[in-house]
C-alpha cells in the first residue's frame, strides 16, 4: 500500500477574473496530523473545498489521488463514502436537535424510514465515550458549549468511519481547555489510524501536534516541513512557518504619502467586550489604543481575534454585551451607546462585509451615499431630493465610481465600486475618525490602489483612520503604526518603521502565558 | 449628466412600477368592454369609489408596513373594532358624531401601541403579533357590541362615506362645483410637475424633452378631467374622495421625501446595514404600526359610516384585500420596495376586477378563483423581474 494516504497533484481552480489556487501539490502521509498554513485568503479553504467535493471534479485542473486511486468527487457525498470528512469552522450542528440526532444527521440508523432511537442513542454514547465527551445524548446541542460541540462533530465524523478527518480552524473559538482537550483527542485519533489535515492559525498549536506542515501562499505551496526533522535541525518550528506564510516580495503597491501628525483624536481605553451568547466569554479582553489627527493606525490580527468585535463595540456599542471601558474624542470622553451617538462623536466604521453591514443592494448610489446622513439633505425633515443627487454625483467624480449614473442599483456595481460608495457615504458623515474592516477585501489590485490612495489624501485632510487588516502587507505598506491583536487583548504596538511581518506574525500568534 | 432622456428609458427604467400602469389600464379598458360600458358610467364610478375607498385606505398603511419587511393580518379586526367603538359612543350612548370619529382614532391609536410593542420593542414577528391581534380585536369588537349589530347612524356620520359636495355652484344637468375642484387637480398636477422640472434643470439633471413632458401632462389632465366628468354627471364629489386624495397626497410625501420614510425603505432593504448607519430601527417600526392602527381606524370610520352600523362580523378579509393591493401595486415579499400610489393602483386593480365582474353576473366563487390567480401572476411577475435583474448584474 501507498505512503500516502492522500496525493494531490499539481491544483489549479480559477474563479472568474481570480486565480485562486496555483498548481498546488500536497501530499499527506497516512496516519499523520497534517497542518496547512497559510495568511488569510492564501487559497486553504479553496484547497479543502475541492478535496471535499465541494468544488466537484471538473470545476479545477489537477488530480486527486486517494488511497492509491485517482478519484473525482462531484459533491460532498462522494468524498464522504470514501472517508474523507471535513469539520468547517463554522459548526454545521442543529442547535435544537439532541446530540444523537446531530450525529446521525443525514446518516440516520432507520430501516424503511423508520428510526430506531434505541441504537442511535446507544451509538452515540459509544461515539461519544470515544472523544471523551460524557453528555446525555437527548441533550440538545445548542445547550451544550461551543468546545462540547465540536467534540460531537468529531462523533460525527468517527459515525461515518472517517479515514481522513479534515478541521478547518478548529480551535478559533474555544478556550484554552477545551483546545488542550481537542489537540489531545487528535492526537489519539491519530493513533488509532486517523490521518487528519489541521487548518490553524495558531503556530503554537501547530508546532505541538503537526507532523508535517505544508505552507500556502497566494494559493502556491511554498514547502512542505517535516516537523521532526526541522525540530532535529534546530530550527525554530514558529519561525520557519512565519517565513513560509509571509516571505513574498513587497511590490510597489502602495502610493507614498507625507505624514503629518496633529493631536490626539480617539482613544479608547481598557475597553471589555462579552461574547453576546455565550457569557463569560472576553471578546475584547483590556483594550486599549489611540489615534492622532493625520494617522494611520493598523490593528493586526488574525481571525478570531476579535478585531471586527473591537471596532463594531466601539461603534455604538453593536456587537456584544457587557461592555465596559471608555472612548474619548478629542481626550473628552463621549458616549457610544448607539450608533447614532458614535455618528455624532464623529465615528465612522465601513464594514468588512459591505453586502451585509454596508449597502441596501436593492437601492441606488444616491440613497446609499445619503443614508448615514440623511439629516444633512433634509435639513427640515424633508429630503431635497435634488441635493441628494448632487451630493451623490459630487462623490461619483471625487471617488471615481464607475457607474452611469447615480441612480444605478448598487448590487449591479463591482466590489470596489460598491466599496467606494460605503466609503462615500461614511465621508458623507463629515467624520473625525473613520474606521475601515477589511478595506480592500475582495477587490482587485488596481481597485485597492485607489482605496489606499483615498485613505492617503483622508488622512493628509487631517482625519484619524484606523485600518483593520489581516494582510500584513497592506498593514506595513499604509499604516504609520502598528497595534496587534491576540485573542482579545493587544499584544504589541509597533510603530511601522521598526515593524516586519515576521515580527507582527509573531505578535499576533502570541498565545495566553 | 445634462440632457434630456427618451421614451425607451423613461419607460424601462422602472418596469416594476410603470409594469402595474400598464396592467391597470389594460385591466380598465378589458372590462370596459366586457361589461358595454357599464364600468365607466357615471353611477358605476361614483359606486367604484364608495365602495372600495376602506380598501385603499388600508393599502397606504399596509405597503409601508411591508416595505419595513413586516405584515400585518389585524386590520379587518380593527376596523370592525373602531367601527364597533364609534358606533357604541354615537349611538348607544348618544353622544355627537364626531365625538364617535375621536373615539375611533384613538382606539386605533391603542391597537396600534399595543402591536407596535410587541414587533417593536419585543421583537416578535409582525405575522404572530397581528395573528394574535386578529382574534383579540375581532374578541373585543363582539364584546363590545355585545354581540349584535348597531345601527342606525346619525346623518352627520354616514355623510363621511356616502356624502357629497354638490350643487354648491349649481350646473346645468351636471355640477360644476365637482368640475372645478377637478380643473384645479388638474392644473395644480401640471404646475407641480413643472416646478419640479424647473429645479431639476437648475440642479443640472436630465429631463424628459418638452413635448414628451407636455404630452404627459395632457394625458394625465384629461383622464382627471374625464373621472371628474362622469362624476360630475352622476351625484357629484363624494367627500370620501376628498379624504382619500388627501391621505394619498400626505403619504406619498411621507414616504418618498422625509426622513421616517427613507428609513422604512432602508430597513426594508437591509435591515443590518440601517442599523449600522444609525437608523433608530424600534422607534421607526413601532411608528409604523400606530400609524396602521389610524388608518385602520379611518378605514373602520368609513366603512361603518357607508354600511350603517357595527357589526361584529364587519371588516372580514379586508386584511387580505389591503396585502393582495400591496404587493399587485409592486411591493417586494422581502420588504425594501414598494410605493403608496402603487398600492393605490394595485387596490384599484382588485377593486375594477370585482366590480366588472360583478357588472357581468359572474359568482362570487369565480371571482375569488380569479382575484387568487392575479395576486399569485403579480407576485411571480416580481419575483421574476427580481431574478432577472440580477442576472443582468
Amino acid at each position: 500500500m501507498n505512503e500516502n494516504i492522500l496525493e494531490m497533484r499539481s491544483i489549479t481552480k480559477t474563479f472568474p477574473g481570480v486565480v485562486a489556487l496555483k498548481d498546488v501539490n500536497l501530499q499527506v502521509r497516512r496516519g499523520e496530523i497534517h497542518a496547512v498554513c497559510g495568511e488569510n485568503g492564501a487559497g486553504k479553504s479553496t484547497l479543502m473545498k475541492v478535496l471535499s467535493g465541494v468544488h466537484p471534479a471538473g470545476s479545477y485542473e489537477g488530480e486527486i489521488h486517494f488511497e492509491g486511486e485517482h478519484v473525482s468527487f462531484s459533491s460532498i457525498n462522494d468524498s464522504e463514502d470514501l472517508g474523507i470528512v471535513i469539520i468547517h469552522q463554522e459548526l454545521a450542528l442543529v442547535p435544537h436537535l439532541s446530540v444523537a440526532e446531530n450525529i446521525f444527521l443525514g446518516n440516520e440508523k432507520a430501516t424503511a424510514g423508520i428510526i430506531n432511537w434505541h441504537e442511535v442513542n446507544s451509538a452515540a454514547v459509544r461515539l461519544l465515550e470515544k472523544v471523551g465527551l460524557s453528555e446525555n445524548p437527548v441533550t440538545p446541542v445548542g445547550h451544550i458549549g461551543v468546545g462540547k460541540q465540536q467534540l460531537v462533530e468529531i462523533a460525527k465524523a468517527l459515525s461515518k468511519n472517517v479515514k481522513l478527518l479534515i478541521l478547518d480552524e478548529p480551535t478559533a473559538a474555544l478556550n484554552d481547555d477545551d483546545s488542550r482537550h481537542l489537540l489531545g483527542l487528535i492526537r489519539d485519533l491519530r493513533d488509532e489510524g486517523v490521518t487528519c489535515i489541521i487548518i490553524s492559525h495558531k503556530l503554537g498549536e501547530i508546532a505541538a501536534v503537526a507532523d508535517s506542515t505544508t505552507v500556502i501562499r497566494d494559493g502556491s505551496t511554498v514547502e512542505t516541513i517535516d516537523m521532526a526533522e526541522a525540530t532535529r535541525n534546530g530550527e525554530d518550528l514558529t519561525r520557519r512557518i512565519i517565513r513560509g506564510m509571509v516571505g513574498r516580495d513587497m511590490e510597489n503597491m502602495y502610493p507614498d504619502r507625507e505624514v503629518t501628525l496633529g493631536e490626539e483624536v480617539f482613544r479608547v481605553e481598557d475597553w471589555h467586550v462579552n461574547h453576546p451568547t455565550q457569557p463569560g466569554r472576553k471578546v475584547v479582553d483590556g483594550a486599549s489604543l489611540n489615534v492622532r489627527a493625520g494617522e494611520v493606525v493598523g490593528i493586526a490580527g488574525l481571525m478570531g481575534a476579535g478585531r471586527t468585535e473591537l471596532a463594531m463595540s466601539v461603534f455604538g456599542k453593536s456587537y456584544g454585551r457587557d461592555i465596559t471601558g471608555t472612548v474619548y474624542m478629542h481626550k473628552k470622553p463621549v458616549k457610544v451607546d448607539s450608533v447614532a451617538d458614535a455618528i455624532k462623536a464623529g465615528i465612522a466604521y465601513v464594514s468588512e462585509d459591505r453586502k451585509r453591514y454596508g449597502l441596501n443592494l436593492i437601492d441606488d448610489i444616491r440613497r446609499n451615499v445619503s443614508a448615514a446622513a440623511l439629516k444633512r439633505v433634509a435639513p427640515r425633515g424633508w429630503i431635497n431630493g435634488n441635493e441628494e443627487i448632487a451630493v451623490a454625483e459630487r462623490y461619483r467624480t471625487s471617488m471615481n465610481i464607475k457607474a452611469p449614473t447615480v441612480m444605478s442599483v448598487i448590487g449591479k456595481l463591482s466590489g470596489g465600486n460598491q466599496q467606494k460608495v460605503v466609503l462615500s457615504k461614511w465621508l458623507y458623515t463629515e467624520p473625525e475618525l473613520l474606521i475601515l474592516d477589511e478595506p480592500t477585501r475582495g477587490i482587485d489590485v488596481g481597485a485597492k490602489y485607489e482605496i489606499y490612495s483615498i485613505i492617503n489624501k483622508l488622512a493628509a485632510s487631517g482625519k484619524a483612520i484606523i485600518v483593520i487588516s489581516s494582510e500584513l502587507p497592506e498593514v506595513l505598506g499604509i499604516c504609520d503604526r502598528v497595534y496587534t491583536l491576540s485573542s482579545g487583548r493587544i499584544t504589541g504596538q509597533v510603530p511601522v518603521e521598526d515593524a516586519t511581518q515576521e515580527r507582527l506574525m509573531e505578535l499576533m500568534t502570541m498565545e495566553k502565558d | 449628466m445634462t440632457g434630456t432622456s427618451n421614451l425607451l428609458e423613461l419607460m424601462t427604467r422602472n418596469l416594476r412600477q410603470s409594469g402595474i400602469y400598464i396592467a391597470f389600464v389594460f385591466i380598465v379598458l378589458l372590462f370596459a368592454v366586457l361589461t358595454g360600458g357599464t364600468l365607466l358610467s357615471p353611477g358605476n364610478l361614483t359606486n367604484l369609489v364608495l365602495q372600495y375607498s376602506y380598501i385603499l385606505i388600508l393599502a397606504i398603511g399596509m405597503v409601508m408596513i411591508i416595505v419595513a419587511g413586516h405584515i400585518d393580518l389585524s386590520v379587518g379586526s380593527v376596523v370592525a373594532l373602531t367601527g364597533a367603538v364609534a358606533a357604541v359612543v354615537v349611538i348607544r350612548e348618544g353622544m355627537p358624531w364626531w365625538v364617535g370619529i375621536i373615539a375611533a382614532l384613538i382606539t386605533g391609536v391603542l391597537v396600534g401601541i399595543w402591536q407596535g410593542f410587541w414587533v417593536a420593542i419585543v421583537g416578535i414577528p409582525a405575522f404572530i403579533v397581528t395573528l394574535a391581534g386578529m382574534l383579540i380585536f375581532r374578541g373585543l369588537t363582539m364584546q363590545v357590541l355585545d354581540n349584535v349589530s348597531l345601527s342606525p347612524f346619525p346623518a352627520e356620520y354616514q355623510r363621511i362615506a356616502g356624502g357629497f359636495l354638490n350643487g354648491l355652484l349649481g350646473g346645468p344637468g351636471y355640477d360644476v362645483f365637482t368640475l372645478v375642484i377637478f380643473a384645479l387637480a388638474a392644473v395644480g398636477f401640471g404646475v407641480q410637475q413643472w416646478r419640479v422640472r424647473m429645479r431639476k434643470l437648475e440642479y443640472k439633471q436630465s429631463v424628459e424633452a418638452l413635448w414628451l413632458f407636455a404630452v404627459k401632462v395632457l394625458l394625465v389632465a384629461a383622464v382627471i378631467m374625464a373621472f371628474g366628468w362622469r362624476l360630475a354627471n352622476a351625484r357629484g364629489l363624494p367627500i370620501v374622495l376628498i379624504l382619500l386624495a388627501v391621505l394619498v397626497l400626505i403619504y406619498g410625501f411621507v414616504t418618498q421625501r422625509t426622513v421616517f420614510g427613507r428609513h422604512i425603505y432602508a430597513m426594508g432593504g437591509n435591515l443590518d446595514a440601517a442599523k449600522l448607519s444609525g437608523v433608530k430601527t424600534k422607534r421607526v417600526n413601532f411608528l409604523l404600526f400606530v400609524n396602521m392602527g389610524v388608518l385602520a381606524a379611518i378605514a373602520g370610520i368609513v366603512y361603518s359610516a357607508r354600511s350603517n352600523s357595527a357589526q361584529p362580523g364587519a371588516g372580514n378579509m379586508f386584511e387580505l384585500d389591503a396585502i393582495a393591493a400591496a404587493f399587485i401595486g409592486g411591493a417586494a415579499v422581502t420588504g425594501g420596495v414598494g410605493k403608496v400610489q402603487g398600492a393605490i393602483i394595485g387596490g384599484l386593480i382588485m377593486a375594477v376586477m370585482s366590480n366588472g365582474m360583478q357588472i357581468m353576473g359572474i359568482d362570487q366563487s369565480t371571482q375569488n378563483v380569479v382575484r387568487g390567480v392575479v395576486l399569485v401572476l403579480a407576485v411571480a411577475f416580481d419575483v421574476w423581474s427580481k431574478k432577472r435583474s440580477s442576472v443582468s448584474a
